[in-house]
């Protein structure tokens, strides 16, 4: 059966120039990058090789890039380590919308009685940058939002929000894991203290991300040990794919035009199609600003998982946010801080595509998901 | 991704007995489009009072979707009364086991079955709504109901109630009325009211009478494990009680079955310890 991969932003296929690259350190080159002798010395060179791809994909300078397990361990390193800079600064400002791996943690902060502002976001997914100057005082030790959103692709104004925090000295620490390789990204022009990205999101391997510090903001590791990463996260270095994600930072860089023109393009058509041709389809987040390969649309009377198993039994991967999915009882916390009403939120299903994705991708779905669609709805006991 | 049985991907991708029945004799709907499930339920009966046909829709994931297929097929060619001694437990069993987050898809078949059984006899669409005071605001769940999934199903944490009522699974804050009710139903109940012979669970053996110990042994026996076990093609069979230990004999699959000692310990004994007396020992006759 062929398979048609539109679930991007839950994971994505390595590429073939990555698996390549990083073959040689699980095989000859094994050496300890903290070692004296020249065989563990050259696999130091082939890090700080994956460190300047990855600085550059992101405007930033190699040094402050640190390479860590993931995503989440990268935004967890910031919280702590923010806080840590700040002992006497009690409040802390994010979104309602953001990853688990910020939102978790802040709820836990909230409880240990850190006052937590999450912004609430407007029925398009958006913020209200005026709420955000509201919330900003004397007494923030830090402002985290996400740059894309993994569920509707929303984009959060960053560059405006760099520039309130950075006029106020309030660190600003963005959650890009979904960002990073689908929109330019040019650190050295926009003021953001801490940032965060994750390989398997851009074509390297699941288990390694990277977190970049500003140079001369202080840091105190969440992960404490041996000296590498310059003293800043302990553990030997994940090697071969620290390199992987090097070279998947250079091939991203590669095709970031293509994601902007043909990947969105695709998206595009998909969404446009199944909008005009499936009665009762809504698309879900503000299309003006939106990372280029993501849709997510909601689908009335209809529940989400349903819809995923049926699309699933031709072989199309994507993902929803309904309730029923995740084993939660609500539908995810995104659509429901977008007021998205019930009678649609249980039946979302979020496309994410990437470079990978062709026009007969694009066909195939549109062929399969109407009936699908009109099939659950023959089902439903709602009109 | 879930991990659904193949009974249950059958009756998802191939559900028996979808639409309406025209001119029905009972109709039940139960769920919300808020909570993610809803279910719509009708039925006819023939002249001798038998459903001769059950029609269905749903609205919910798959396991909803296969847990209303399963009902209906159930539920046609029986009495009313037959119809109702089929609890969520049984819906689940026929299809094969659910995950433990999705047995409030049986339950809701259950409760679906009720509501068109009420409407059938004329009664109050939301007579069990009214009955209870909602514990769970967020799914709208009844202390009524949650006590009846806790008795039927031997619930034991908040984590169980929340699988089979969906009661708990939002904000958190009813979680210390649902244990509350756990601890009602812990103390008091061992076996649902209509089954009792006057004698009730005991903490040890010693406390029962003889008398009062064969028949309560005997009455989990018929009601409770026998029907698990001849639902797999099984049965078992009372041989004798001597003080604490019971002595049984299984027979049809079970008596050729290689994993019939666990069986005996992770079921037979289980049920009998929890629902007559903790220090009772199960051992199986040898022919």
């Amino acid at each position: 059966m062929r398979a048609v991969y539109v679930d991007n932003n839950a994971t994505t296929r390595v590429a073939p120039e990555v698996i390549e690259a990083m073959l040689p350190y699980l095989a000859e080159q094994w050496g300890n990058p903290s070692s004296m002798h020249t065989f563990g010395g050259q696999v130091m060179h082939a890090v700080d090789a994956a460190r300047e791809a990855t600085a550059a994909l992101i405007g930033a300078e190699p040094r402050e890039i640190i390479f860590m397990s993931c995503g989440t361990e990268a935004d967890n390193t910031v919280i702590h380590s923010a806080l840590a800079a700040a002992p006497n600064k009690s409040r802390i400002i994010t979104t309602a919308v953001e990853h688990p791996a910020v939102l978790n943690p802040m709820k836990e902060l909230q409880k240990k009685g850190y006052d937590v502002v999450f912004l609430p976001v407007d029925t398009e997914g958006r913020l209200n940058l005026h709420e955000l100057e509201d919330a900003l005082d004397a007494n923030t030790a830090l402002v985290s939002v996400m740059w894309g959103n993994n569920e509707t692709g929303v984009l959060f104004p960053i560059e405006r929000i760099a520039e309130l925090c950075a006029m106020r000295h309030i660190p600003l620490h963005v959650d890009a894991v979904q960002a990073v390789g689908k929109i330019p990204i040019d650190l050295a022009r926009v003021p953001i203290t801490y940032l965060a990205l994750s390989g398997h999101k851009l074509h390297a391997p699941k288990g390694v991300g990277a977190l970049f510090v500003r140079k001369g903001t202080p840091f105190t590791p969440l992960i404490s040990g041996g000296h590498q990463e310059r003293g800043r996260r302990g553990g030997t270095e994940n090697v071969a794919s620290i390199v992987g994600l090097g070279r998947a930072c250079t091939l991203a860089g590669e095709h970031l035009d293509e994601e902007q023109t043909r990947v969105a393009a695709l998206r595009d058509r998909l969404e446009h199609e199944i909008l005009t041709t499936i009665p009762r389809a809504f698309r879900q987040g503000d299309p003006a600003m939106r990372l280029p390969n993501t849709t997510n649309i909601g689908f009335e009377a209809i529940e989400g998982e349903a819809i995923l198993l049926l699309l699933n039994e031709y072989g199309i991967c994507a993902s929803s946010g309904s309730a029923c999915t995740s084993g939660s009882l609500d539908p995810s916390h995104v659509l429901v801080a977008m007021g998205i009403p019930f009678t649609r939120a249980h039946g979302s299903i979020r496309f994410s595509l990437s470079r990978y994705n062709t026009d007969a991708d694009v066909d195939f779905i549109l062929e399969k998901l109407p009936g699908i669609i009109a099939r659950l709805r023959e089902l439903s006991p709602v009109p | 991704m879930w991990n659904y049985s193949d009974n249950v991907v059958d009756h998802f991708l191939h559900p028996r007995n979808v639409g309406e029945i025209e001119n029905p004799d009972g109709v039940g709907e139960v769920g919300s489009m808020a909570c993610g499930d809803m279910l719509h339920l009708s039925f006819k009966l023939d002249d001798e009072g038998r459903i001769s046909d059950a029609k269905f829709k749903t609205f919910g994931c798959a396991s909803a979707i296969a847990s209303s297929s399963a009902l209906t097929e159930m539920i046609k060619g029986k009495t009313i009364e037959e119809a109702l001694t089929i609890t969520n437990r049984d819906i689940a069993d026929y299809l094969g086991g659910l995950p433990d987050q999705k047995m409030h898809c049986s339950v809701l078949g259950r409760e679906a079955l009720e509501a068109a059984v009420r409407n059938y006899r004329g009664e109050e669409e939301d007579v069990k709504q009214l009955e209870g005071e909602v514990v769970c605001t967020c799914f709208g769940v009844t202390d009524t109901e949650i006590r009846d999934v806790v008795r039927e199903n031997n619930l034991t944490t908040i984590e169980e109630v929340t699988n089979f009522t969906k009661a708990g699974g939002g904000c958190g804050l009813c979680h210390e009325k649902i244990q509350e009710i756990l601890d009602e139903a812990g103390a008091s109940n061992a076996l649902p009211a209509k089954h009792s012979t006057g004698a009730s669970k005991a903490s040890s053996a010693h406390e029962l009478t003889n008398l009062q110990k064969i028949h309560l042994i005997e009455e989990v026996i018929n009601e409770r494990i026998r029907p698990a076990l001849q639902h797999d093609g099984g049965d078992i069979e009372l041989v004798d009680v001597n003080q604490n230990i019971v002595t049984v004999r299984l027979k049809g699959a079970c008596a050729t079955c290689p994993s019939s000692s666990v069986t005996m310990r992770q079921f037979v004994e289980k049920e009998i310890d929890k629902l007559v007396a903790p220090d009772i020992r199960v051992e199986e006759a040898h022919a």
